[in-house]
């Protein structure tokens, strides 16, 4: 299929905005391009149309830059986008907006900090920013909700604003991944129509769409028909038309279709409904759900009787998502009931969730798992009899087309095969009821009519009660009943004829719109040219402003925009940001208060087979001490054998038969002492202790023999332990427990930061903006070195106002070698999420790579140079150690900066190497 | 409840590990390469510590005296002048200082009861506190054996036989293992169910279950046992390989006894885990959460420091968490070779914790789906 010059669409004379050649791509064994050779044609709006799972969206990110080319090469605004240096300059000029509702957004961030966030990005200044924003969201009637996050926006809206966010660099190629999937009428025509005002406005920007949706299709300029990888057709919407012979674009697509697809293909065909025989399946009576003061749904009230097919149409957001969760016992209605066969719902009721299926709006199935084992779990979950289930599952994958796919992972498939994956899994476990969020969103025209195929046959022959809400009119035609739904409320609920009728409306489209127009949908202004503020500047004169594009390989206002970006979240979730600062508190008292390295209070017991004076006296002795309490005397081995090992008793002493006669008269003997060698620490202290307190009773014992005689021989040795004369343990621990707290937290902090971005998508930005690697770490890094100053103020007054340990020398070296440390710190973070995906393993890996080395490798209770093997080698490079050093010898040892400078130097380049790193590891374009 | 969905959701939640290969990466490094490194490279016991000696006396005693500090428990002494000592303190490069002043050996002998001072850097921890007892050991001992040269041997012959038990050399590398495997039994264990919680509400998967004739109680349990049943295998064998195996540690008593009081923790923190998930709202909060109970669980519960030494309050305190009677048990039964009868009650705390942790988590996990 190579070499397919433009059919009618090359009107323009100038080089293609876009070339591939050659260009193949294989996740794994699949094969997603294969060899495509294509010229689209600059100035004008390309579609590329065709099934789910064809390779559009893999193209697509390949013409953005956001995938590493693997074969063949794309020519994109005269150079070529694998080479970086032609991306990065590039990339001021292409905007790109991946598949999946609001995948390019931020859910904490309002709707302007999303806009503004992309403006930073590109460097405008504040004004322009400003004026640019309000003109978007004027013409993408966002202006209302300027404030609101956008996670809680309606689907539409998040692709209005993700447009939002993509326009605002004026790019000469807009790239638009199914940019109206699940997006209700009325929005879709205001979205192609803001794109019209802006291509009338910049009439040299190139707009390259992939849609399901073939009635769009119709108002582009040139189409890119794609099957299986390849190109199969190329062309005007009317040349393809007059090629293919076909009436509508849906059929011509069908029509260049590879002959055994087009065979599968079959009209879908509505069987009559056989007579009613009353019994409702589904029943609602004023349900009413509030949120707070916002009422999502409003009294809404229905019937549905047993095998019918019911649809549910309406704006984004006007609550039909709601109603199901409703129905399906998710949410707890407000007001009002709903009944299922005749039984009002109860989240508690296994038996009913048995007989009912549910596919709700967004992805829900495990990622982790393949279609196979998400289609064997719930069969299981539903209690399948175990031997049918591989049938059951054999044939729901024949039925929806899966059974080449069984072995994939849900997130390698696009989302049309992924939305045929979930109607399968709701399916499985054969419902009476059907509850389908919009089951087709995504999906290829060919594969809908093939799931409508089925569900008019569950409907018809067996039975099944089907409530399906939906976008596409062709499919509301199909349904046996269909409500309007806007702002909570039901507008009106008929068959789709009666409506058309009732409204003297042409199609239902139409009458659909009528009706919304006539709620307030659409701020009452159905006009396409929007209200736009007088003074806002338009479109493309504000494209004629120089444009940064000065590339350099650093830019300080991107950097700082992603920092702004950073703290803008962590300012949403101050849950975070509190626990960050409590968590720090508390974990000071614990350790400041809950460790002594003093050991005392150990239990000791006495096997005495003396019994004399002389042997009480010994043991006397040590009872009398504080560092040991004695416990009943033992009896015997046995008990003192099983005393120990219970830990009853750490030390153990036996004193001979005689022995106060043998110490009388001089004679030999010995005292036999067990303590407990399980806790090494410990045992050592105990030897310590009863050897001294040995020593002291034969002195004594002498000095009442001898006399003075004794005297000779005798010296003291006098323990100073300096810094801490009083071998307290709050001074002790204070200086090294800084920097352990200074370090997890903060890194733990900083390496979600970036693998949350991975996890939740929006790490594309970085892939498509000419953000670089650095800049994105830095700015993510940036915020969190911030707070963990904020936190270390916050320690540093707990140590010196609460716990009274002062710092006796340099306040300025402490502060500034902490400030080195959390640079390290955070950049260990970012360090640790460049090769993480997970949050999970970044939690996990942080924990560990950070806890271990920071209290055991780094001196905090044993200096480095007494560790052993790989540990000493950790704790010579790691951070910790060298803050400790600084921490003690600022708190305990009242050092100046200049006693300390060797300890700062390792910190000092820890942190650009850690960040380095990161920033070598981190991929600037998905593989 | 159905045992069939809790094996299928279980199974579940092992599918899904598998495909996080870095997560298992982590997984077998912190039974492994993390344990082995940290029990050979802490000297739990005195271990090159430096020390500086300041010989003022210059006499054949303090010779032996100086002679006596070498490897493995000393690095071998520097000599320097009183001058230098605040300095090399300050710096950090001797933990013990040992000044023996002018004329100490004819003092001695004379009976004038001369001081030997010991400075000793205090920030240096335990090091300090076991090293000093060493050193004034080490230096009664050359001291009194001059002394006995010098006299004619009349000081009361009475020896003191020490054994220390279960562990005669007081090996490091013993306690070390074991200890790091504990606390890596806690921390695996709460990050694996908790996060597993969290990314089911995270990406919408949990209110999928909810729709389907699955419990709460169910799914729950579903997180326990299989996150459990990771964590319980990679205890086994890296106690068996690893700690039994390569590094040759006499385990003292039965390890069957040993794995029963693992599952019963196990128990425990993995509802702690589900817990702490109920709590956060999302992964960060989650990871805050989780260092702000680890870190007590572990520091607290007698592991790293003896329970008998901490204050009585925490000791009460802590009587209520899991770690503590898991510590006991541990060593208890690996170390004192101790059997059923003797930790009986270790194991009856944990059932009873466990279950109270248990039905509290249920309890909020129930309430958090609502």
């Amino acid at each position: 299929m190579s070499g397919n010059a433009p059919v009618a669409g090359g009107q323009s004379a100038s080089a293609p905005v876009v070339s591939a050649t050659g260009v193949s791509l294989r996740y794994g064994k699949t094969l997603a391009l294969d060899g495509i050779d294509l010229d689209i044609p600059p100035g004008i709006m390309v579609g590329l149309i065709g099934p789910d799972g064809v390779g559009k969206s893999s193209l697509l990110s390949l013409i953005a830059g956001a995938r590493v080319m693997q074969d063949g090469r794309i020519m994109v605004l005269g150079g070529d986008i694998a080479d970086a240096r032609h991306r990065n300059s590039v990339c001021p000029q292409i905007a790109y907006m991946p598949q999946g509702l609001g995948k390019n957004l931020y859910f904490n961030l309002s709707v302007f900090e999303n806009v503004d966030f992309f403006g930073r990005l590109f460097g405008h200044d504040r004004k322009e920013r400003e004026e640019r924003i309000d003109d978007l969201l004027a013409r993408t009637r966002l202006s209302s909700f300027r404030d609101r996050p956008a996670g809680k926006l309606s689907g539409g809206m998040k692709q209005k604003l993700g447009l939002c966010c993509a326009l605002i660099h004026d790019p000469d190629l807009l790239i638009l991944d199914e940019p109206t999937t699940g997006v209700d009428p009325l929005s879709r025509r205001q979205f192609w129509d803001l794109i019209d005002d802006i291509r009338r406005e910049r009439p040299k920007m190139s707009v390259i769409v992939a849609t399901a949706y073939m009635e769009e299709a119709a108002r582009f300029d040139w189409l890119v028909a794609m099957d299986a990888g390849k190109v199969l057709a190329t062309g005007s919407p009317a040349g393809l038309l007059e090629s293919t012979g076909a009436a509508n674009l849906d059929d011509a697509f069908i029509a260049v279709l590879p002959e055994e697809k087009r065979r599968d293909h079959k009209a879908v065909e509505i069987a009559p409904r056989p007579p009613d025989d009353g019994e409702p399946a589904i029943e609602a009576e004023g349900l009413t759900m509030r949120f707070g003061d916002f009422v999502a749904v409003d009294n809404v009230s229905f019937r549905i009787p047993k095998g019918e097919i019911f649809g549910f149409l309406g704006s984004n957001g006007c609550g039909k998502t709601t109603t199901m969760k409703m129905l399906t016992g998710l949410l707890p209605a407000s007001e009002g009931t709903a009944r299922l066969f005749g039984r009002e719902v109860d989240p508690n009721d296994l038996a009913v969730r048995r007989r009912v299926g549910y596919m709700s709006q967004s992805f829900s199935l495990y990622t982790e798992l393949t279609v196979r084992q998400n289609l064997d779990l719930h069969a299981r979950l539903f209690d399948l009899p175990p031997d049918t289930i591989p049938d059951r599952i054999r044939e729901m994958a024949e039925r929806f087309d899966l059974t080449e796919l069984m072995d994939a992972l849900p997130d390698a498939l696009p989302l049309g095969i992924r939305q045929r994956l979930s109607l399968a899994v709701a399916l499985v476990h054969r419902p009476e009821i059907l509850i389908l969020d919009e089951p087709t969103s995504g999906v290829d025209p060919v594969a809908r009519d093939a799931l409508w195929i089925e569900l008019i046959a569950l409907s018809r022959k067996e039975d099944v009660t089907i409530f399906v809400s939906t976008h596409f009119m062709n499919e509301a035609e199909r349904c046996d009943r269909i409500s309007l739904m806007h702002a909570g409320k039901v507008l009106i609920s008929d068959t789709p004829a009666n409506i058309v009728k009732t409204r003297g409306a042409q199609t239902l489209e139409e009458a659909f719109i009528a009706y919304l127009e006539d709620a307030g949908a659409g701020d009452g202004n159905s006009e396409p040219q929007p209200a736009i503020a007088p003074d806002a500047v338009p479109m493309g004169q504000a494209g004629d402003k120089p444009r940064h594009t000065a590339l350099s390989w650093f830019d300080f206002g991107r950097m700082l925009s992603y920092a702004r970006l950073e703290s803008l979240e962590l300012w949403r979730d101050p849950v975070r940001a509190a626990m960050a600062f409590a968590g720090s508190v508390f974990l000071m008292c614990i350790i400041g208060y809950g460790i002594s390295m003093d050991v005392e209070d150990l239990t000791f017991a006495v096997l005495d087979h003396d019994q004399t004076t002389i042997s009480r006296n010994y043991t006397l002795d040590i009872a009398g001490s504080r560092y040991f309490i004695e416990k009943p005397p033992i009896t015997d081995y046995d008990d003192l054998d099983r005393r120990m090992r219970a830990g009853e008793i750490t030390l153990a002493i036996e004193i001979p038969p005689g022995f106060g006669r043998d110490v009388s008269r001089g004679s030999n003997v010995e005292i036999g002492v067990w303590y407990d060698g399980a806790m090494p620490m410990r045992a050592e202290t105990v030897r310590g202790y009863i050897q001294g307190m040995h020593q002291r009773w034969l002195l004594e014992k002498a000095a009442l023999r001898l006399g003075s005689a004794a005297a000779a021989g005798n010296f003291s040795v006098e323990v100073r332990f300096r810094y801490n004369p009083d071998v307290r343990s709050l001074p002790a621990m204070v200086p090294a427990v800084i920097p352990l707290l200074l370090i997890l937290i903060p890194a733990i902090l900083t390496a979600l930061s970036v693998v949350r971005e991975k996890e939740l998508g929006s790490i594309v930005n970085l892939y498509v903006t000419p953000t670089t690697r650095l800049e994105f770490l830095l700015g993510k890094q940036l915020p969190y070195v911030v707070l963990a100053m904020a936190n270390f103020v916050l320690l540093l007054g707990l140590a010196v106002f609460i716990f009274g340990v002062p710092v006796k020398g340099s306040l300025f070296a402490l502060t500034l070698g902490a400030f080195l440390y959390v640079i390290a710190a955070t950049g260990f973070g970012l360090f640790i999420s460049s090769f993480v995906n997970s949050q999970i393993a970044a939690i996990f890996g942080t924990s560990i790579l950070t806890l271990i080395p920071a209290t055991q490798f780094s001196g905090l209770t044993e200096p480095v140079s007494s560790l052993e093997g790989t540990g000493r080698f950790i704790g010579s490079i790691y951070p910790t150690t060298h803050f400790i050093t600084i921490a003690r010898g600022a708190f305990s040892k009242a050092l100046d900066f200049s006693d300390m400078s060797a300890a700062f130097v390792p910190l000092l380049i820890a942190g650009p190497v850690l960040i380095g790193l990161g920033a070598l590891l981190l991929k600037k374009q998905a593989t | 409840m159905r045992v069939a969905n809790v094996i299928q959701l279980g199974i579940k939640e092992l599918r899904g590990l598998t495909r996080d290969p870095v997560l298992l990466i982590l997984i077998v490094y912190a039974f492994s390469m993390s344990v082995y490194s940290a029990a050979t490279a802490i000297p739990e016991t005195l271990n090159k510590a430096p020390i500086a000696i300041i010989d003022e006396d210059r006499s054949p005693l303090s010779d032996r005296i100086a002679g006596a500090f070498y490897p493995p428990l000393f690095l071998t002494p520097s000599l320097i002048t009183r001058a230098e000592m605040d300095q090399r303190m300050d710096a950090g490069l001797d933990t013990f200082a040992l000044n023996i002043p002018p004329n100490f050996q004819r003092d001695l002998l004379a009976g004038r009861q001369p001081v030997i001072q010991l400075n000793v850097d205090a920030t240096r921890m335990s090091q300090a506190f076991t090293g000093s007892g060493y050193v004034q050991s080490i230096v009664n001992g050359e001291v009194n054996e001059f002394v006995a040269r010098h006299r004619s041997g009349d000081s009361l012959p009475v020896d003191l036989a020490m054994r220390a038990r279960f562990n005669p050399e007081l090996n490091k590398q013993w306690f070390g293992a074991v200890v790091q495997i504990i606390n890596n039994v806690t921390m695996l264990a709460v990050i694996l169910t908790g996060t597993a919680l969290i990314r089911e509400r995270e990406h919408g998967t949990i209110e999928h279950l909810l729709v389907m004739p699955v419990t709460p109680l169910e799914i729950m349990l579903g997180k326990v046992w299989s996150m459990g049943c990771v964590v319980f295998v990679a205890t086994a064998l890296s106690l068996i390989v690893l700690v039994q195996g390569i590094m040759q540690v006499p385990l003292q008593g039965s390890l069957g006894l040993f794995l029963f009081g693992v599952a019963l923790h196990l128990f425990a923190v993995t509802s702690l885990g589900i817990f702490l998930a109920t709590m956060s709202g999302s992964m960060p909060q989650f990871g805050l959460l989780l260092m702000m109970t680890l870190l007590p669980l572990n520091i607290l519960s007698g592991g790293t420091t003896p329970r008998e030494s901490m204050p009585e309050f925490v000791q009460t305190v802590m009587m209520a968490a899991p770690t503590t009677h898991f510590v006991a048990l541990a060593q208890g039964v690996l170390f004192r070779g101790a059997d059923l009868t003797l930790v009986w009650q270790q194991l009856a705390a944990l059932a009873v914790i466990g279950t109270a942790l248990f039905m509290f988590s249920l309890g909020r996990f129930r309430r958090s789906l609502k």
